[in-house]
């Protein structure tokens, strides 16, 4: 308090100010650091043929093409699941139920499945999809881990950005005769679309980046998969095995830098179209 | 010779405990105005609401009593809710564009309806916005958004949005409220326009827009109807002493 007074309110000013400000830039600098020494490390690997060859000799040698392949369609068969799930449950809770104990229990229990450690949910996708169902250590088995995985993350975004939808435009779309569902794809969906593709995003990246649920479920196979019941390892469990067993740091760090790339070049894309989108609709 | 489009009787209306509605009757004759006036919280908005039932909306909203339109119990068992609010197309006192193109806005309730046929849509916007009198205002932006529009020309926007579906009945919601005078003209205007073809039921917290407007005037107190009549009969020999003290400005 005493040091308060003797400030004048314009140095208390600059001083907050270059304290937050060095509080922002400490999450940047982290950024700037990951990538700064991912690049620097894997750039150097990258070249057509890292990205259209087979790994050779478990990865010490050739490229990675057979684990681009699987992470993509591990990340698609992941989102198409958890896509329809996610936003229809979402749509559920706000549109077509009123707040009661069961819309309570579904949300605390989505909250809960968010907070669950990724490898329970490689052991539940071991037990249940590999085993029970009989999927083997598959892209099939891996994809549907990650989906659920993901899904939380997809409920929670959508709910939110449906729920900012405002309310009067329902009203409106009610007053002009559509059909409750009618209301929700017309209206409400094209007006939560970027909310909802965030949450799309964020789940992409969390897909790309799992590494303890998929090695469970999609095995670590370094062939190029053939079909959803192939097993395949995917860039960040190849990296990690790669780093872990000490097979080839450089041929890991490339994988690394293409894994970064790659979620850079989605986020940025992704955040363009919707601001071109929104600013379309205002 | 006056036909009835509706038939209030014995209607009463309650949100959970609260009754909102007491005991209303009246008629709504065809190709009249019937302005509604009153203060706020008397019932007005509630009564538009039950006419199309919107109110079935809210919940723990009940009603008693019957509204017939046209003949039809619009409470009955089976009433197609949705063609219902078609035919008694309502324009509230915000006005409220959805996010998308001025033409969309228009044309939103004949997509529902599946009808995607370009030169029919284009024929039905041009009619509407014509007869909501912004048709000249907007002709060269119709693919822009109607969010940039003034706060009057959205009101005339959602007014041409109700046109197009062609209701039978226009329900308006304190539809001035927010305006500046010279789009409350224009509105007022496009109304006295639109009594030929359609049957208006206009709620009002501004007795001189009834009085300019309205063939006749309801006024609503604490829920229920204090009395009804032709508009000049209402404003120089009301029958009850609170419509009296009412539009002497004795409370608001």
């Amino acid at each position: 308090m005493s040091l308060r007074l003797k400030l004048k309110p314009k140095t208390e000013q600059k001083i907050i100010q270059v304290i937050l400000y060095s509080f922002t830039s400490i999450a940047v600098l982290v950024l700037v650091f990951i990538l700064v020494v991912i690049l620097k490390n894997g750039l150097p690997q990258l070249s057509l043929e890292f990205l259209t060859r087979n790994p050779v000799d478990m990865g010490r040698e050739g490229g990675i093409l057979s684990t681009i392949v699987a992470t993509i369609f591990l990340t698609l068969i992941a989102l198409l699941v958890a896509t329809p799930l996610g936003v229809g449950t979402a749509i559920f809770l706000t549109e077509y139920t009123t707040e009661s104990w069961i819309t309570r229990v579904i949300r605390f229990g989505a909250e809960c499945l968010a907070g669950i450690p990724s490898i329970i949910f490689g052991l539940f996708g071991f037990i249940l999809f590999v085993n029970k169902l009989k999927f083997g250590w598959s892209m099939l088995s891996g994809g549907l881990t990650l989906a659920f995985m993901v899904l939380p993350t997809i409920i929670r975004t959508s709910e939110e950005a449906i729920k900012a939808v405002p309310e009067a435009y329902r009203l409106v779309s009610f007053s002009l005769g559509s059909t409750r569902w009618q209301m929700v794809t017309r209206v409400v969906l094209p007006s939560a679309l970027p909310g909802i593709v965030t949450g799309i995003i964020l789940s992409v990246g969390r897909s790309i980046g799992e590494t303890a649920a998929v090695i469970f479920t999609a095995g670590s196979a370094l062939r190029l998969p053939t079909s959803v019941f192939s097993s395949a390892r995917t860039m960040s469990v190849h990296f990690y095995i790669m780093a872990k067993e000490g097979i080839s740091m450089p041929k890991a760090y490339g994988t690394a830098a293409v894994l970064v790339i790659s979620i850079l070049l989605i986020n940025v894309t992704t955040y363009y179209l919707m601001e071109k989108y929104i600013r379309r609709k205002k | 010779m006056k036909t009835r489009g509706i038939i209030v009787r014995n209607f009463s209306h309650y949100y959970g405990q609260v009754r909102s509605l007491n005991n209303i009757n009246l008629d709504v004759y065809r190709h009249e105005i019937l302005g509604i006036i009153g203060p706020a919280k008397s019932g007005k908005s509630t009564f538009l609401a039950c006419l199309n039932r919107l109110n079935d909306l809210i919940p723990g909203s009940r009603v008693e009593g019957k509204i017939e339109v046209d003949g039809q119990d619009i409470y009955g068992p089976d009433v197609d809710v949705v063609a219902l609010r078609r035919k008694l197309g309502i324009v509230f006192a915000t006005p409220v564009p959805l996010p998308m193109t001025i033409y969309e806005n228009v044309v939103f309730g004949l997509r529902l309806l599946g009808n995607d046929e370009r030169r029919e849509l284009d024929r039905i916007v041009e009619d509407s916005l014509e007869k909501a009198g912004l048709w000249n205002e907007v002709k060269d932006r119709l693919h822009t958004s109607a969010l940039k529009l003034s706060g009057g020309q959205q009101q005339r926007l959602c007014l041409a949005r109700v046109l197009a579906l062609k209701p039978e009945y226009i329900l308006l919601d304190e539809p001035t409220s927010g305006l500046d005078p010279i789009s409350t003209m224009k509105i007022e205007e496009s109304l006295r326009q639109l009594k030929k073809d359609y049957t208006i039921i206009l709620v009002t917290n501004n007795t001189k827009q009834a009085a300019r407007v309205a063939d006749r005037t309801a006024f609503f107190l604490m829920g229920e109807l204090v009395e009804i009549d032709e508009t000049h009969v209402i404003f120089t020999r009301p029958m009850d002493k609170r419509t009296e003290a009412y539009l002497e400005g004795k409370f608001g």
